[in-house]
């Protein structure tokens, strides 16, 4: 093997969004890494001051098609917080509902039809789907319970149109909740068969060192809220998260790399979740986790997948919670005033945290917005897991370890769309 | 299912390819989330060219091309003829490849305005001032609406251009799909500003049967008139800045919207 190589995907496969990578590889070391995002700014922050407040939810969901539930989570709290209201009772019910829809679906998406190929040999699911119907089946009911979640308490799957800052436009009736609860049920055993088909797959070998961050609630796995912690003794509210956080702009990408002051990398997402949160999975997830042999905490990012699948479980359980206990609220949202204020918050998008802050004037326009998404977060670990596994497995030929680093990066699920939405400046104009 | 009905024409399956430009991947998400229709899909076509979905790249030339985003880069503007010279039919998915999308909105802003913005290294950004419609690039040969497409049209698209028929996707305003669906009106009875009036047809009502007025995700109607709509909406107490800004969202550079918007600036 040539102690000089250069390994590149010019166009990653995949992932959401537009990414490369680039590994250049001298005298038998790894010189140089880069995840590439070439996707085009979209410039979000910019265009969302003058905005109205009540426009927020529906804006920031089309940042990204893949978790729109997770930015209109983000920004109805963050907003709740600046008009100084909070959500109680079956709406704050209803959220986690509709979140643990997008959860399923978009962990089903990953798990089966990004993910699942690399570690059986294909080039896509529908290529899988020759040899493995019965995986592929399965996914797509997975998929499709978690689309029928976000369409009943949504309005529809992508781009849900019924969060209101306040609560919802319109809530659904006990009996249009029930007709979730049989697909749920096949859906909660088919999610506890990916996890034991997941736990058969075999997983490169790599062990990560970043500091694992993610919310941590005092009585429920974290979806809408929490503190954010980690693994090292992070301990924050929303508000102090700038604070403790800052972002800065790297020559080869067009998103933002995010980083924890004081610490080398860090990382949020299902293994960060998992790590913090293992004593709040409901009692299923929690059996499912112990009988694959999940590892707490699991720092081999290839077996996301095993974590994806036990919060999966996790997801359709709680889904089946809320709607069983739903009792129809009285009216479908808190009365809203504008006001001037701040306001921060953090929720747990499948891929990870995600923070949105807002300031807002008299009128309730905004000022000035902020928001950071998880593979923002993600993008300096990427590369160190890249760096790392590359120098592990100089030996395996150019084709075979390209696949590998692809793979590690689809280990994070990278929502490459989320990443780039937010470049503020606008220049080169025609 | 009507895709799997068809009698193929060709010895061998249509190929389809699917292209991303500027924006959320929430369209081509609709294609994996017909689920169902998805092996049917995959069983009518050669799903050749589907990055988000498979590693493997199928050359060209394709007989549909199903292209998503808006062009705000030079190398897109470039890319975008690439992808025109190699498909036989070019359908556009959704509001950025059909009217620009929400980043339009980049289009109404001043160079001054964005001298406020300077992020850290602007040098090693390359975009276009504006973001544009593909078809003010390349000539398209149909336009689905919508933000997002409703994944029951795509379906409907992709199995007309499979049968070389006309794709069954009426242009009407939402109001059409209010009164056949059953709704009440929300502008009649609770008094709300809905822009269904001017809105392509297509989510079949969903926002009015959710109490909430329409805010026109599926861009102008065929024939819509902005004007009217807009002065019973003043009347009804809206400002002008709310007008402003209702007309200025998902499809801001859609020409009718371009239109109306300014019309409303201070």
């Amino acid at each position: 093997m040539s102690a000089n190589r250069t390994l590149s995907v010019p166009y990653l496969a995949r992932v959401e969004g537009e990414g490369a990578m680039h590994v250049r590889i001298k005298d038998g070391r790894v010189e140089n890494v880069e995840v590439r995002i070439f996707e085009p700014p979209r410039f979000f922050e910019a265009f969302l001051r003058g905005r109205m407040f009540l426009e927020a939810p529906d804006i920031t969901a089309r940042i990204c098609g893949i978790c729109p539930v997770a930015y209109q989570m983000s920004a109805v709290h963050a907003l709740e917080a600046a008009l100084g209201i909070q959500v109680d009772g079956p709406l704050r019910d209803l959220r986690r509902l509709l979140y643990c829809g997008e959860w399923i679906e978009s962990h089903a998406l990953h798990v089966y039809m990004l993910h699942a190929p690399d570690f059986l040999g294909y080039p896509s699911v529908v290529h899988m789907a020759a040899d493995h119907p019965q995986l592929v089946n399965d996914a797509l009911a997975l998929k499709r319970t978690g689309n029928q979640i976000m369409t009943v308490v949504g309005g529809r799957e992508i781009h849900p149109i019924n969060v209101k800052v306040g609560g919802f436009y319109h809530t659904p009736t006990k009996a249009e909740l029930d007709t979730l609860v049989a697909p749920l049920e096949r859906a909660l055993e088919t999610a506890v068969a990916t996890a034991r088909f997941a736990a058969t797959l075999t997983f490169p070998e790599l062990t990560l060192h970043h500091e694992l961050i993610a919310l941590r609630h005092p009585d429920d796995y974290p979806m809408n809220e929490g503190r954010l912690v980690s693994d090292r003794g992070l301990d924050i509210s929303a508000q102090q998260y700038q604070e403790h956080f800052a972002e800065e702009h790297a020559a080869h990408s067009n998103a933002l790399h995010s980083h924890h002051k004081g610490t080398e990398t860090y990382l949020v997402g299902p293994l960060a979740r998992m790590a913090l949160n293992r004593d709040r999975l409901t009692p299923l997830a929690r059996r499912t986790a112990d009988e694959i042999g999940l590892e707490t905490p699991c720092r081999n990012p290839f077996r996301s997948n095993l974590v994806r699948a036990v919060e999966l479980v996790l997801a359709c359980e709680e889904a089946l919670r809320l709607i069983r206990g739903y009792r129809e609220p009285r009216e479908a949202a808190v009365a809203v005033a504008a006001r001037k204020g701040i306001g921060w918050a953090m929720t747990e998008a499948p891929r990870g945290m995600l923070y949105h802050r807002y300031c807002l004037d008299d009128h309730g326009l905004i000022e000035d917005a902020n928001i950071v998404p998880p593979t923002s977060q993600n993008l300096r670990a990427m590369e160190a897991d890249l760096r790392a596994f590359v120098t592990a497995h100089l030996h395996l030929d150019d084709a075979e370890l390209t696949l590998r680093c692809e793979q590690a990066i689809r280990n994070y699920d990278p929502c490459i769309s989320c990443a780039t939405h937010f470049l503020k400046l606008d220049v080169a104009r025609s | 299912m009507a895709l799997a009905q068809q009698k193929p024409k060709l010895a061998r399956k249509p190929k389809l390819a699917v292209w991303k430009f500027s924006s959320c991947d929430g369209c081509q998400l609709s294609l994996l989330d017909c689920e169902d229709a998805l092996l049917t899909v995959a069983g009518a076509v050669e799903i050749s060219n589907f990055p988000e979905a498979s590693r493997e790249v199928g050359k060209g030339p394709y007989d549909i091309s199903l292209v998503e985003g808006s062009i705000t880069t030079p190398h897109d503007a470039e890319r975008v003829h690439d992808v025109r010279r190699q498909s036989k039919y070019l359908v556009t998915i959704g509001a950025c490849a059909t009217a620009g999308g929400i980043q339009a909105l980049r289009n109404f802003a001043s160079v001054k305005d964005f001298a406020s913005r300077v992020y850290a290294r602007p040098e090693v950004l390359s975009v276009l001032g504006k973001s544009t419609a593909i078809s003010d690039h390349v000539a398209v040969d149909f336009e689905l609406h919508g933000c997002p497409v409703s994944k029951h049209q795509l379906i409907e698209v992709l199995r007309a251009f499979l049968q070389d028929a006309r794709p069954d996707i009426p242009s009407y305003s939402v109001c059409m799909e209010c009164k056949r669906r059953g709704s009440v009106c929300v502008m009649v009875a609770r008094g709300m500003a809905c822009l269904g009036p001017v809105t392509h047809a297509g989510c079949g009502a969903l926002c009015p049967s959710y109490h909430r007025g329409c805010f026109a995700c599926f861009g102008p109607a065929e024939t819509a008139n902005t004007a009217a709509l807009a002065r019973h909406l003043a009347a009804t107490g809206v400002a002008a800045d709310d007008l402003l800004r209702a007309f200025r969202t998902y499809h801001a550079a859609a020409e009718p919207f371009r239109r109306e918007s300014e019309n409303h600036e201070r």
